[in-house]
């Protein structure tokens, strides 16, 4: 049989049979994520976020200048005589193109559109419309209200499926692993002042399916590894786990931090933020599950005796049963 | 795990050829296509607002003024019934969110209160038990009776309203010349319009902007607006501002009225023969041009007020009798405005006003420029992604990669046959789930690699990597696909792209993962012994 493939070997880019003492170190990471989370938290209610137009009202305009470089200092200059409120210009990608942002005006649904339409037409026929964004206070309170329940429905529909699949402590280390991951996410947007509109509420829950299925590779390997080695204390096993799970753990974040450098690079200034959010949310969702998942099942205790009750008899091949009894 | 059935291959080559077959027609333009054979599919995947640029209109009824002019029916039905059933009353007002009736007599209480109830319609289906009124009658003695409509009563009457004025947008939207925009209902209360390529938003806007309520009243012989303003309005009759260039007069009018723009069919803008003026000529159906006849007949020589939302558009003098249906409107129009007014009297009133409460405008510039950065950064991404799969693993990083192409294709082609528009966001979730579609391999790989160290013949240590690796995969790839529902679920515009691109992008990932890349293992294994080689694995 023709087969039109060569053989050859991979590249193995990291090397096996490790035994780096992540656990030796849990005390100090899990200082250091419950620092970062509280940090995270006062940054919130200190600094606050930066919500887009999406969540806060007003106006979002994206204009582009027909005849070269936009002059943003005549633009402000025009638009801050206009009397809505506050105005925010910036370049936005090239510099012809401007991204200015109204804030919401008092009144109503309406004055949010009179006001755009003043802006547009103040800065006339040198510019042509890029994009064009206009949320009432109705709709952006409902966004932000929907944008809550679904990080929080997310985050309830993961340990539900967790506590099903493995222990209840499998499920508390995990939930906590994403609520760090949400937190420090919205952390660093409230540091660097980044837009935070509807995109980034769909950056934290495909960061939250990330560091999920991160932390499941890492449970799956200690709910095998439980039954193999029945007597390894379990500070070791879990240590063992992450070690075993660790060249896939890189590997897969390479490639998805590749997916998302392209996007970051190449995916333009609309979705510049996005890309940012889950560039940083991959990092660090991989970090929580290696680093807190993991470590707080070491806290919380896990039942020995009959660990993997949930699983069918047959995924326990007689071979690998009579392997674990040895050891 | 390591035994393929002739018919499963077949069925597996099917699926894929089938991804190919569908995606196909999105890498030529809509020309070329066409000029297909019939029987090749010709579907294209529909692209979002965003990419092609066009007007995103989110409008919310005025629930407020719905529930005014309901009570306003209420109360003038009311006298209705209380005069028909001759019982006399003192007092029929609104009162906050009822109607309030204080009967002459006290004996003729619950005379009324019967009369009164004649007005309460049910509502719901009394089979499923969501039975119930639209309004609520109660009598308070010795005197009162109260009228008020039921939060079911209320919550029906604007869904209706919605229903109707879905379809009066629809018609005004239409006459823009446009097939492809697509007004739908969202909520109880809001109404969705979509109008791709449109750029300017302003004769969109014009167009629903108004409720376009067009009635004819007779205007009170004697009293002026002045003197109603000083003394009081004739019972029965009601101030009337003019609109806009009608020099701020004020009239005295009929509050019923004679005619109104519902027994209109037809409307339509053209200019006055003598002035030259912007004017709207109409016609009205067989009952309108009745009503309107007799009206004109019984009052030539005496002024009657066309009213466009409650303002008078103008107050001319019947010179003679209009028998025929038809006659004209001229108001101070411009053409811009007596066409936009023409087509919403031809689309018909809208139950209440409309407001925009979100608006989303992409420039087609823009959309051609994120769909050109996303075609990049796609490409970008899953070449990094397959580079980086084989390096890591060989000839089985090419099966990989060439599995990952078979999801690539099943996931456009999915989509494809679905009809879901292709969005920016989506275009992220599609390289997203390229970078996570490697997860399952690399999963597979790790295993095969990790049994090999244990000792295990390559033969083994592949059945037991694809057997193990299945559980992980399973398990991580159902977590993040109760994310991606969620988002689904919850989501609005951009983040349900995102979401429906994931969702199809987890169940096409494993399938080419793990069924695909198994496959073309078992292949590569069946090549190698019939060589009669000694197999090494090449991870």
């Amino acid at each position: 049989m023709f087969f039109p493939v060569p053989d050859f070997k991979g590249f193995d880019f990291f090397p096996h049979n490790t035994r780096l003492p992540f656990m030796r170190y849990k005390g100090i990471c899990l200082t250091l994520s419950i620092l970062f989370m509280a940090l995270s938290l006062g940054l919130y209610y200190t600094r606050g976020l930066n919500y887009g137009v999406d969540f806060k009202g007003g106006s979002l305009i994206e204009m582009q200048s027909k005849n070269g470089p936009a002059d943003l200092h005549d633009i402000r200059t025009k638009l801050n005589a206009l009397g809505v409120g506050n105005v925010q210009i910036q370049s936005f990608g090239a510099d012809t193109d401007v991204l200015i942002r109204v804030e919401q005006q008092p009144g109503g649904e309406a004055e949010q559109q009179v006001a755009m339409k003043k802006v547009v037409d103040t800065l006339g026929d040198g510019y042509t419309q890029r994009r064009i964004e206009v949320v009432g206070p109705a709709v952006s309170s409902e966004l932000r209200r929907t944008g809550v329940i679904a990080v929080f429905s997310s985050i309830l529909a993961i340990i539900v499926y967790v506590w099903f699949r493995f222990e209840w402590q499998f499920a508390a280390g995990c939930v906590i692993a994403l609520l760090h991951d949400v937190l420090v996410t919205v952390g660093l947007f409230s540091l660097l002042q980044l837009d935070f509109d509807l995109s980034i509420v769909a950056a934290l829950l495909t960061i939250l399916g990330y560091s999920v299925n991160d932390s499941v590779v890492v449970s799956d390997r200690i709910r095998e590894n439980l039954r193999k080695y029945k007597r390894m204390n379990l500070d070791e096993l879990l240590n063992v786990s992450i070690n075993e799970t660790l060249s896939r753990t890189i590997l897969t974040g390479m490639t998805a931090i590749a997916g998302i450098l392209a996007l970051l690079i190449f995916g333009g200034e609309v979705i510049r933020n996005f890309s940012f959010a889950m560039l940083f949310g991959i990092v660090i969702g991989t970090y929580s599950s290696i680093f807190i998942a993991a470590p707080l099942l070491d806290y919380l205790g896990v039942r020995r005796d009959n660990v993997g009750h949930a699983l069918k008899a047959k995924e326990t091949p007689p071979a690998k049963a009579k392997a674990a009894q040895k050891t | 795990m390591l035994h393929f059935d002739r018919w499963k291959i077949v069925l597996i080559v099917l699926t894929c050829l089938a991804g190919v077959v569908f995606t196909l027609p999105n890498f030529f333009s809509k020309e070329t296509v066409e000029h297909w054979p019939s029987w090749v599919p010709h579907r294209q995947l529909p692209l979002g607002l965003d990419l092609r640029g066009g007007a995103h209109l989110l409008l919310a009824m005025d629930t407020n003024e719905l529930e005014k002019d309901w009570l306003t029916t209420l109360r003038d039905d009311a006298r209705k019934q209380l005069r028909e059933a001759k019982i006399g009353f003192s007092a029929l007002s609104i009162a906050g969110n009822s109607v309030q009736v204080k009967i002459s007599k006290p004996e003729d209480l619950d005379k009324a209160y019967v009369a009164l109830k004649k007005l309460v319609q049910p509502i719901g289906n009394a089979i499923l038990g969501t039975g119930g009124n639209d309004i609520a009658v109660d009598k308070t003695p010795p005197d009162v009776i109260t009228l008020r409509p039921t939060e079911q009563g209320i919550q029906h009457r604007v869904s209706s309203a919605a229903s109707a004025a879905i379809e009066t947008v629809n018609r005004r939207v239409n006459a823009m010349g446009t097939a492809e925009s697509t007004v739908v209902r969202q909520g109880n209360d809001r109404i969705l319009v979509q109008f791709p390529g449109l750029q300017d938003t302003k004769q969109l806007k014009d167009l629903i902007g108004q409720t376009a309520k067009l009635t004819f009243h007779t205007v009170h012989p004697t009293v002026t607006a002045e003197e109603a303003k000083q003394t009081r309005v004739p019972l029965g009759y009601k101030i009337y501002p003019s609109g806009e260039g009608e020099g701020g007069r004020s009239y005295v009018l009929q509050e019923t009225p004679v005619v109104s723009g519902e027994d209109l069919v037809d409307a339509q803008p053209g200019f006055d023969s003598r002035t030259n003026e912007p004017i709207i000529s109409f016609r009205f159906n067989q009952s309108g041009a009745r009503k309107f006849g007799n009206f004109t007949k019984d009052n030539v020589g005496s002024p009657f007020a066309i009213v466009l939302d409650d303002k008078v558009l103008s107050a001319p003098v019947v010179r003679e009798p209009i028998l025929g249906g038809s006659g004209q409107i001229s108001g101070s129009f411009t053409v811009d405005s007596a066409t936009t007014l023409a087509v919403q009297l031809r689309s018909g009133a809208l139950p209440t006003k409309l407001t925009i409460v979100e608006e989303r405008t992409v420039g087609p510039s823009l959309g051609a420029d994120s769909i050109a950065a996303g075609k990049l950064a796609g490409l970008i991404g899953c070449l990094l992604t397959g580079i980086l799969t084989i390096v890591a693993y060989g000839t089985f990083g090419i099966f990989a990669v060439i599995g990952l192409l078979v999801h690539g294709f099943l996931i456009v082609g999915a989509m494809t046959i679905i009809g879901t528009t292709l969005t920016l966001p989506g275009i992220a979730g599609f390289v997203l789930t390229i970078g996570m579609a490697v997860d399952a391999n690399v999963l597979i790989y790790e295993r095969i690699r990790e049994e090999l160290r244990t000792g295990k013949t390559p033969i083994a240590a592949i059945e037991q990597g694809f057997q193990r690796a299945f559980i992980t995969i399973f398990d991580s790839q159902l977590t993040t696909l109760a994310a991606a529902i969620i988002m689904f679920w919850l989501g609005s515009g951009p983040i349900r792209g995102f979401a429906v691109t994931l969702t199809i992008g987890i169940l096409t990932s494993v399938f080419s993962a793990v069924t695909v890349t198994r496959l073309l293992v078992v292949l590569w294994l069946k090549a190698a012994k019939s060589k009669g080689r000694v197999v090494e694995v090449p991870v």
